[in-house]
């Protein structure tokens, strides 16, 4: 008759016999994916995370019902959700919340990565899915944030897509192309819906299959960075692995108890997060014609800022000085002469680009360099760290300690990056600048520094 | 681990240094009694004062009449004593004035208070604490368009919509500022009297901190007293019509997170009935 073997009886069996790919990729990515059995707290925002995007997509579809994207009706639109849909208060601070909350899992599931190696052979496809993903996120956050049409909204937009308008030559005409108008306006509006709305969920959603995807083939690391398939039992299944299902699904639900009681405390007592998650000065409409006294990006993205900030015309020779320092350690590291050559030439360029008057770039486009570069250092990670042990557990204390200090230097950053700039804050957020890209770039050398302890043969796992 | 608390403390010092020089200046506000957002009555009063006195010029074109239902007042109540003009409950909180019109007369169109307080928040004050600060801080001062300033904000448009029952008040307004390239301060104590007249006096200062201060003398004591509490009624108004559903808000919050805890306890006893397997 055509039907397929099936192990199944009843309505699933007559299901199963006719299309077996459906049991076959629950199979494959729950109830016979062996992960490792000694995950901790950090391993639950993975999962979190995809808790988050299926929130904002589905708050996100039921706020499209109501939202108008139309300069003139925006702003009162969202007010209309708040007020007047039932149940729109709800949905709209899911949404709100949601966004920051997104960013808290997606920094905290980067830092798990960091913390045992996650992006190391094999994995740094999945990390590279995982840094595209990030790079989405930021987009749907940016294009999103314009959507409600206040006075933040606004002028967020404006200062970043002015920022394109640094780039040499093509820079002026890509920012008009960017914002469709010589300002920003309706015609922006209109685009940025369709990309926050449309495009990048699209683009995200294949990016995350690809991500667990890539994750499952290779397998799931953990705290102790040891492969569990290198040890199998007789029916060839790691001996320290537990499938998916049911352990991790019922330990994640558990996990997305705590999650879910953090979420609600801030969506019910706290929506607007004293200004951190919904920013007070965009309860003002859009207004082209009044500039804040201080335009601040929403906190997840003020890191980067700062760097942005941090990159003045004074900061150029510090710049420059790092870039002749960096060439001439790579000179005297690489074995190859010539591929030392080049890096020290390259670094030459960069510094004529950097300080010398009439050729040098202007620090504004620096600043976006930089800016961009910090962002995307992350995708360099599985190429720039040469532990010979995965997880810190392993790695000397000191590793650690400067993993610590990078996160520290990231959370300053982020803070000053909230506040108007001063002198003092400025000088601050350079020396931030660049403890930020010393950690990643100096990471060949210190990573493999220091005494290891011996990694085991098999996870470090106590019963509950 | 001692490197650990190191570099915490290495950053904590640094947000700390980062937090200095905020400025210091700045006025310090009136505290807005903040008790009247949960009493029905001065929320009710605070409707009335906002339909007499602010929506002649400004709007709230984001709230609906009988969204006042949820206050407590019915919609006889609303059409008969708070609708002036042929509105009808179901409408938005417009107002009658062009914005045209309102900027040729006023300088400035009144902006819409649909969520005023809100909006006037910021990381260093509430928009509560702003706004009853705000009307409240009015002075005469014979040297602007309106024969009116104010405390929170010097040279506003609007004029001192409560000064037949606020009666005359003779304002000073103090200002300590550092003198320029010297470690000296200097005082600077202006008294407006109840016509608008100003007294300067100067003095300088060897030490102290920069700051700005005023104070009021009522000549009608009993007036002024009323206007402080309309006033902080209004506020709770304007307070409650930035976010009608907050305190239903709130409400489910508390039954959520009671949910949720529940919800959990039972996530932890199923994540232990299966973990148990695992050696």
């Amino acid at each position: 008759m055509g039907l397929h073997n099936t192990e199944y009886k009843g309505v699933l069996g007559w299901f199963d016999a006719r299309m077996p790919s459906a049991m076959g990729a629950f199979k494959t990515h729950m109830s016979e994916y062996y992960a490792p059995k000694n995950f901790n707290f950090w391993y639950f925002f993975g999962s979190l995370a995809l808790v988050v995007l299926v929130i904002q997509l589905v708050t996100g579809i039921f706020l499209v019902m109501n939202y108008k994207p139309d300069a003139s009706l925006a702003f009162a639109s969202v007010e209309y959700i708040m007020r007047e849909v039932p149940g729109g208060w709800f949905i709209r601070y899911m949404h709100s919340t949601g966004a920051s909350f997104f960013f808290i899992v997606v920094y905290l599931h980067m830092f798990r990565g960091l913390l045992y190696g996650s992006y190391r052979t094999p994995r740094e496809l999945v990390w590279i899915f995982g840094c595209v993903i990030f790079l989405c996120l930021m987009g749907e956050a940016f294009f999103g944030y314009l959507l409600p049409w206040g006075q933040m909204s606004y002028w967020g937009a404006q200062v970043i897509v002015n920022l394109f308008s640094a780039i040499p030559l093509i820079g002026p005409d890509l920012s008009l192309w960017v914002r469709g108008d010589y300002v920003v306006s309706d015609a922006t509006l209109n685009r940025f819906f369709s990309f926050h709305a449309c495009a990048i969920p699209l683009v995200l959603l294949g990016l995350v299959v690809a991500h667990i995807f890539a994750l499952h083939d290779v397998g799931s690391n953990n705290p102790d960075g040891v492969e569990i398939k290198e040890k199998l039992d007789g029916a060839g299944h790691p001996v320290d692995g537990i499938p998916f299902h049911p352990y991790y699904s019922v330990h994640d639900i558990y996990g997305m108890g705590f999650f879910f009681m953090l979420f609600f405390a801030v969506l019910f007592f706290a929506p607007e997060m004293g200004g951190y998650f919904l920013e007070w000065n965009n309860f003002n409409p859009a207004n082209p014609l009044v500039t804040p006294n201080h335009i601040a990006p929403v906190w997840y993205f003020t890191p980067y800022y700062s760097i942005l900030r941090a990159t003045t015309a004074d900061f150029m020779v510090w710049l420059a000085a790092a870039a002749v320092a960096m060439g001439v350690l790579i000179y005297f590291s690489v074995p190859r002469r010539a591929i030392g050559v080049a890096v020290l030439a390259a670094a030459l360029v960069a510094v004529v680009l950097m300080v010398v008057p009439g050729i040098a770039f202007d620090p504004k486009l620096w600043g976006v360099i930089l800016m961009g570069l910090s962002v995307l250092v992350f995708a360099a990670l599985p190429w720039l760290d040469r532990s010979p042990a995965k997880s810190m557990r392993y790695r000397p204390r000191w590793h650690f300690a400067l993993l610590i200090a990078w996160s520290v230097v990231f959370l300053v950053l982020g803070y000053l990056g909230t506040l108007p700039p001063e002198p003092a804050r400025t000088v601050i957020a350079q020396i931030g600048t660049l403890l930020y890209f010393g950690f990643f770039f100096l990471m060949p050398w210190w990573s493999r520094a220091g005494s290891f302890k011996p990694v085991p043969d098999r996870v470090s796992f106590a019963a509950h | 681990m001692k490197r650990i608390v190191a570099t915490l403390a290495l950053g904590v010092s640094l947000v700390a240094a980062a937090a200095t020089a905020r400025a210091a200046e700045e006025l310090a506000l009136d505290r807005w009694p903040s008790a009247r957002a949960h009493d029905v009555a001065a929320l009710q009063n605070g409707a009335r004062i906002f339909a007499n006195y602010c929506l002649n010029c400004h709007s709230a074109s984001l709230m609906r009449w009988n969204k006042l239902r949820d206050i407590g007042l019915t919609e006889a109540q609303i059409k008969d004593f708070l609708i002036f003009g042929n509105q009808k409950v179901g409408d938005l909180m417009t107002t009658a004035m062009d914005p045209k019109d309102a900027k040729a007369w006023l300088g400035k169109a009144p902006p819409d208070l649909s969520l005023i307080t809100r909006a006037r928040t910021s990381f260093e004050y509430s928009g509560t604490d702003y706004i009853y600060t705000l009307l409240r801080g009015y002075y005469r001062d014979a040297s602007t368009a309106t024969g009116w300033n104010n405390v929170a904000y010097p040279n506003v448009a609007m004029p001192n919509i409560f000064w037949e029952v606020q009666g005359p008040r003779e304002a000073t307004l103090t200002t300590v500022e550092r003198v320029e390239g010297s470690s000296k301060l200097e005082r600077t104590v202006r008294v407006y009297d109840v016509d608008g007249n100003v007294k300067v006096t100067k003095a300088e200062l060897e030490n102290g901190d920069p700051s700005s201060s005023y104070s009021f003398k009522a000549t009608d004591e009993k007036g002024a007293a009323k206007v402080d509490g309309d006033v902080a009624d209004l506020v709770a108004y304007l307070a409650w019509m930035t976010e009608p559903v907050a305190q239903t808000r709130v409400r489910i919050g508390t039954w959520a997170l009671i949910f949720l805890a529940i919800f959990t306890v039972f996530a932890w006893r199923m994540n232990g009935a299966f973990w148990k397997r695992v050696k």
